[in-house]
């Protein structure tokens, strides 16, 4: 607590890098909406909104939530955790694949029909 | 301490990872100057960010096993404008909107530290309305989609039954959030403009003193709610 008189102030930051993040979220959300606009289909389409994404959530983690201007421990304690959703995805996409070819298998004939 | 090490521009802070190592290991405070409403926060948000996770997985796992065409949320969402269908044109205003919100908070957050009264109140204000239009586009798309498509939970017409159950739960949680934060935002606000901060007046829940802390606190919220629509438009809307 003694240190407190330190960052009394809190995250002080000029007022111009908010204002550039922002510009560049504009365009970032401009260019992923753009993707659907032009109708991009397949990879292309897909690491297109993956691309945008993690530009749009790193920037908004970073400059808007002052993640890059904290503490290595409160860095780690906060932003690792999430990475054990990628093994939830990985386990998920497995059982969505093998319900697929399930029901592909014991629902429907050569025809997929609906109802 | 790990005096020694500190960088000369950053008081009371080792950089990197000798910084990881020295603030786990010094068997008190973890997060050394890290205010605690902060740090609650941020571990609130961390949880709030696996429920989300989890919701946006099992919308993964049902579109991804459903032998049934999903419908395209690009037609669905679309809106007839100018004498023409223009796709997704209405998530994409609430995009903008929430982002430009984004940007409000943040300077809001800028001006408390400066003690900035009249700013902070104004840009929480503002931020709040840009939410409240937000919620407002998306009662709008809810009606929309309830009324003139026939969505609902458990159908639609257009193609996999799962679409309607994930996006109301998706959406709607999301929805409810940004109210939340709504409402926090006018409190706060309320708060700044009234001088409770600069007093350090009690809170009334819980009986901390005020400080401009809170409001970056507010940020913090505010802003994963930002973040938390990123990925549901590039998952939901875009995919």
């Amino acid at each position: 607590m003694s240190s407190q008189a330190v960052h009394q102030e809190g995250q002080q930051h000029p007022i111009a890098i908010y204002l550039w993040i922002w510009g560049l979220l504009f365009v970032l959300s401009a260019m992923s909406y753009m993707v659907d606009y032009l109708e991009f289909q397949g990879y292309l389409r897909w690491s297109l909104i993956i691309i945008f994404m993690l530009l749009k959530a790193g920037l908004i983690v970073a400059v808007f939530m002052h993640m890059m201007w904290e503490r290595m421990a409160i860095i780690c304690a906060i932003l690792i955790p999430p990475g054990v959703i990628l093994i939830l995805i990985a386990l998920m996409a497995w059982e969505a694949e093998y319900t697929f070819l399930t029901r592909l298998l014991f629902f429907e004939g050569p025809t997929i029909v609906t109802e | 301490m790990a005096e020694s090490h500190m960088l000369p521009g950053v008081p009371g802070q080792t950089p990197g990872m000798r910084g990881l190592v020295s603030d786990w290991a010094s068997d008190q405070m973890a997060f050394k100057n890290v205010p605690w409403g902060k740090a609650m926060m941020w571990i609130f948000l961390l949880s709030d960010t696996f429920i989300f996770s989890c919701f946006l997985i099992s919308y993964m796992t049902v579109r991804m096993s459903t032998v049934e065409p999903w419908p395209s949320p690009s037609e669905v969402f679309a809106l007839h404008l100018f004498g023409r269908d223009i796709p997704l044109i209405l998530i994409a205003i609430m995009t903008f909107i929430l982002i430009t919100s984004s940007g409000t908070m943040a300077m809001a957050v800028k001006f408390g530290y400066e003690k900035n009264r009249t700013a902070t109140f104004w840009l929480l204000c503002v931020t709040a309305l840009f939410g409240a239009t937000f919620v407002g586009m998306q009662a709008f798309e809810w009606t929309k989609l309830i009324v003139e498509e026939g969505v609902r939970p458990w159908g639609n017409p257009m193609g996999a039954a799962q679409f309607g159950a994930t996006f109301f739960m998706i959406t709607g949680f999301h929805g409810t959030h940004v109210s939340i934060g709504v409402i926090f935002l006018l409190i706060i606000a309320f708060k700044v403009r009234r001088g409770d901060l600069d007093d350090e007046r009690p809170g009334f829940l819980t009986g901390r003193k005020g400080r401009y802390e809170i409001v970056e606190t507010l940020g913090l919220y505010w802003h994963f709610v930002d973040l938390v629509w990123v990925f549901i438009f590039a998952f939901f809307y875009l995919w």
